[in-house]
């Protein structure tokens, strides 16, 4: 599907001409943003009621993510849940898409780092029916051989394509140097070399071990009324089992304590480069004070400094931009980039350059104004889908935000000070103890580094 | 992880609630202003954001060989600067408003929008308007948005095989019709246009007479309508722009591109050449297209992906919100050990299948529920709804929006497999192979 889609938007129809902006999660209410309500078998029901449109979303996040596997079994945790929609004691896989396609519905489980994901979405008079099946795909998987090596194939071809893609191929060696043997910093070379000698039995264990009611959050946003909505989830999930084990702490990223350049061959005509280091966790409590910085370094869109430099004066690139991947652990500070090969040097130069500039003098008033003027005044953008508040709500419970982050969100980011700004540039952008990848024709990128 | 700004066209459908069994109101107030702007307004209440978008007549359809890719350069530049708002103003303007703003360019439109909360929305008025009438080209600012554009191309084509094959299936299905070749343009051409070719291209197609305002959100009609006529009224009406007269000669026999490059996997695409949505078998193929692709139970998928495994992804697209008429494609991604004479033969297996036999009343109620649904579910998007509004409005009308469910719904067994039958047929076809070669 991802192909398609890109292939759709990208050939066939349009081109567009800017970046957008890419900001953290946020939202803005009146009252607060839904209830949250622990359920009789353990699981965190959130829910905002939403009456404007005869439609359910679903959105659930289950500790079963790429840290919760063994690290000799790079993959398993999101093979398990691609397998979960591969039948059931129940159902076959074709009768699952069947009937959530007979419905006009959608239903689907992944994979994640921190968390698997499923995400149910139906018309208000199918909500049984999509009920149904998600506790079903949920709570009796199959797991039957044919599906796996099935599936396995699948997951290998995937592999393969995803070679085509020079971005992708920089990202991995980007998390591989970065995260080392942390699960953040699995490949798919890594999931690779696992893949064929996988055991159903490994997948029963993963699922038994990982997958239950309390080690799920479920946010529902939509037009159901509480009561309904409860007594449906206490039904269909009433006989879940609860998820055996907790996730295990994971090996620390290696230490570094150098810039580091990793250039990859390939015969493309731009480089692809990305550059960065370990970050912060979503918890820190840097966490907005670096995003506030990392807006005006390059997360603010055409208005960042990256963006400014690199594109708009020097026309260099298409894209460019820096962004803090926050999660329950510490994840990258990275910049990407891509530029014609042989300007390779000059946009590795210019960004150093920025991040330098961030680090040893303070960000200008109106920069700082204007980067708080949209985090807040963005707000009620970020929650204007049921499909954004029901991510919004997963995310408030996970980090812990409180259902009243909406209201607290404005002060929290205008206590943030220019000084603020510059310790934590000075703190997580070491342009010392970097990770620099760049894919390209090295023949003609000629890189100094 | 990409960033930039996708808009996702695979649905091509509004969203209503209270389906009636003719037609729906959508609710929208149309009015022309005598500059000949025409502005279509739709209050949606749900949340407190608004989106404002302007839809100009004029994309790749309107160029020339040898200076393709002028409408989608154009577009870069109008974030450049304009009499009122200099260089790097605009999306300072908008963001520092808690707003975003991007634009797209294809092959028959070139549109503009912002996204902000509800209060903020006459900077878009101001903004629009002044960009509208008085852009500044500015020598330097061409030149480095000639690069820009030059990396995009790269990024989206020159390192992208399946894109490549694409760009070259769709330059050889069309001869004489300016779909022929890529909204971006051409490499070579982006290096020709000049600054003063932009400058024509703007004075030809910016005026308000060849652009349709478009506006969905938390708004009152009546407070906004004369606000826009403060903003654009006084902008003059431009020369009437003329047709564009090509006209794609009928198909005599299939063709075949190859394309040799490097890649991992090789990629089959096949297009027929169909109406567009100004005509009645446009429903059939909606139809037809949901039979095919939509979802993991649909034809294709089932077949070439699930069944028989021959194929990493596969599925089909109608391309029918056009001017012109354009292509219904089918392709396939080959997996590993597999060939493209067998995807191609599996692709032709499931076309002749419609036209032979009928399809299950299952599958064209299922067909239908999947197009009512999203019907519905796209109304939760104030961006979406004004997006529907704009490319038909652009492109034919927008009140065949409040037509097609019932168009759906009139759709038979017997429409599917006429429909089938009347275009897809081998002489009717343009096949591309992607064949991956080594270095």
């Amino acid at each position: 599907m991802r192909n398609k889609e890109r292939i759709i938007n990208q050939v066939i129809r349009l081109v567009t001409a800017i970046t957008l902006v890419a900001v953290p999660i946020i939202a803005k209410a009146d009252g607060p943003l839904g209830k949250r309500i622990p359920l009789k078998n353990g699981m965190i029901l959130l829910l905002s009621e939403k009456h404007d449109i005869p439609m359910v979303t679903v959105n659930m996040a289950l500790k079963a993510g790429n840290t919760a596997e063994p690290q000799d079994k790079p993959g398993l945790a999101s093979l398990t849940a691609s397998l979960l929609m591969q039948g059931t004691t129940k159902r076959t896989a074709s009768r699952i898409n069947r009937e959530i396609d007979f419905i006009g519905g959608s239903l689907s489980v992944s994979g994640g780092d921190d968390f698997a994901s499923a995400s149910l979405r139906v018309l208000k008079k199918d909500v049984k029916t999509g009920m149904d099946l998600l506790s079903d795909v949920l709570m009796n998987p199959a797991f039957d051989q044919r599906e796996i090596d099935r599936t396995v194939k699948e997951a290998l071809a995937e592999i393969q394509r995803q070679k085509e893609e020079p971005e992708t191929v920089a990202s991995e060696a980007f998390a591989k140097a970065v995260f080392g043997k942390h699960p953040y910093g699995i490949t798919s070379d890594d999931v690779a070399a696992y893949l064929p000698k996988l055991a159903r039995q490994d997948l029963l264990d993963f699922y038994r071990q990982h997958y239950g009611p309390n080690n799920t959050i479920i946010a529902v946003v939509g037009d159901v009324k509480e009561k309904e909505i409860i007594a449906l989830l206490n039904g269909y999930f009433k006989d879940w089992k609860r998820a055996e084990q907790p996730v295990q702490p994971s090996p620390a990223p290696p230490k570094v304590d150098r810039t580091t350049v990793l250039k990859l061959e390939k015969n493309i005509t731009q480089a692809n480069i990305v550059m960065g280091r370990i970050g912060i966790s979503r918890q820190d409590p840097d966490y907005y004070a670096v995003s506030i910085m990392n807006y005006i370094l390059g997360g603010g869109g055409f208005t960042s400094r990256l963006m400014d430099n690199i594109r708009d004066n020097r026309g260099l690139a298409y894209d460019v931009h820096s962004m803090f991947s926050a999660r329950k652990e510490p994840g990258a500070f990275s910049v990407r980039i891509q530029t014609k090969n042989e300007s390779a040097n000059e946009v590795i130069s210019e960004t150093l350059k920025e991040i330098g500039r961030i680090r040893s003098e303070p960000v200008s008033d109106k920069e700082l104004a204007d980067a708080k003027a949209y985090l807040t005044g963005s707000f009620a953008l970020r929650m204007d889908t049921s499909a954004k508040i029901a991510g919004i709500l997963t995310s408030i419970e996970i980090y812990n935000l409180g259902l009243d982050y909406p209201q607290k969100y404005p002060a929290i980011i205008q206590a943030v000070t220019r000084e603020d700004l510059l310790r934590v540039a000075k703190k997580y952008l070491d342009p010392d103890r970097m990770v620099i990848v760049v894919v390209a024709n090295q023949e003609k990128a000629k890189l100094k580094r | 992880m990409n960033y930039s700004k996708k808009i996702v066209f695979c649905i091509l459908i509004i969203c209503l609630s209270g389906l009636s069994a003719f037609s729906h109101d959508l609710k929208v107030t149309e009015k022309v202003l005598p500059n000949g702007l025409k502005i279509l307004l739709k209050e949606e209440r749900k949340a407190p954001v608004v989106t404002f978008q302007i839809w100009y007549k004029v994309g790749s359809r309107n160029e020339a060989l040898g200076k393709t890719g002028m409408s989608h350069l154009l577009e870069h530049m109008m974030f450049k600067g304009a009499k009122k708002y200099g260089p790097k103003q605009f999306s300072q303007m908008v963001q520092k408003n808690g707003g975003n703003d991007n634009a797209f360019t294809s092959k028959d439109y070139t549109a503009y929008f912002e996204n902000f909360a509800s209060d903020r929305i006459e900077i878009s008025l101001d903004l629009e308007s002044d960009r509208m009438q008085g852009l500044l080209l500015e020598p330097r600012e061409f030149l480095s948005e000639q690069k820009v554009v030059k990396e995009e191309r790269r990024m989206r084509y020159e390192d992208d095989p399946t894109s490549t094959m694409v760009e070259q299936m769709m330059a050889t299905a069309f001869m004489a019709h300016p779909y022929q070749w890529p909204v971006i343009g051409w490499m070579a051409d982006l290096g020709n246009i000049a600054r003063d070719d932009l400058f024509n291209h703007y004075k030809t197609y910016y005026a308000p007479n060849n652009a349709t305002i478009v506006a969905v959100g938390d708004f009152e009609t009546k407070k906004l309508l004369p606000l826009i006529e403060k903003y654009f009224g006084a902008i003059p009406r431009g020369p009437d722009v003329s047709a564009v007269g090509a006209v794609e000669p009928k198909q005599l026999g299939e063709r075949r591109i190859i394309v040799k490059k490097e890649a991992e996997l090789p990629a089959v695409f096949a297009g027929y050449k169909t109406p567009n949505l100004k005509h009645p078998d446009s429903y059939a193929l909606d139809v037809l297209q949901g039979i095919l692709s939509s979802g993991k139970s649909s034809r294709l998928y089932a077949s070439l992906v699930y069944e028989k495994q021959l194929a990493l992804y596969a599925g089909g697209e109608y391309d029918n919100i056009t001017n012109d008429p354009n292509l219904f494609y089918v392709y396939a991604g080959v997996m590993p050990g597999k060939t493209t004479e067998e995807v191609e033969k599996a692709l032709y297996a499931e076309i002749e299948k419609l036209k032979t036999e009928p399809v299950t009343d299952e599958e064209l109620r299922k067909a239908k529920n999947q197009i009512e649904a999203g019907f519905i579910m796209g109304q939760d998007s104030v961006f979406f709804q004004a997006m529907l509004l704009g490319r038909h409005e652009t492109v034919a009308s927008w009140k065949m929006l409040e037509k097609y469910l019932a168009g759906i719904r009139a759709v038979t067994k017997d429409d599917i497999k006429r429909v089938a039958k009347e275009y897809f047929f081998e002489d009717n076809r343009t096949v591309g192979i992607l064949v991956p070669v080594k270095k």
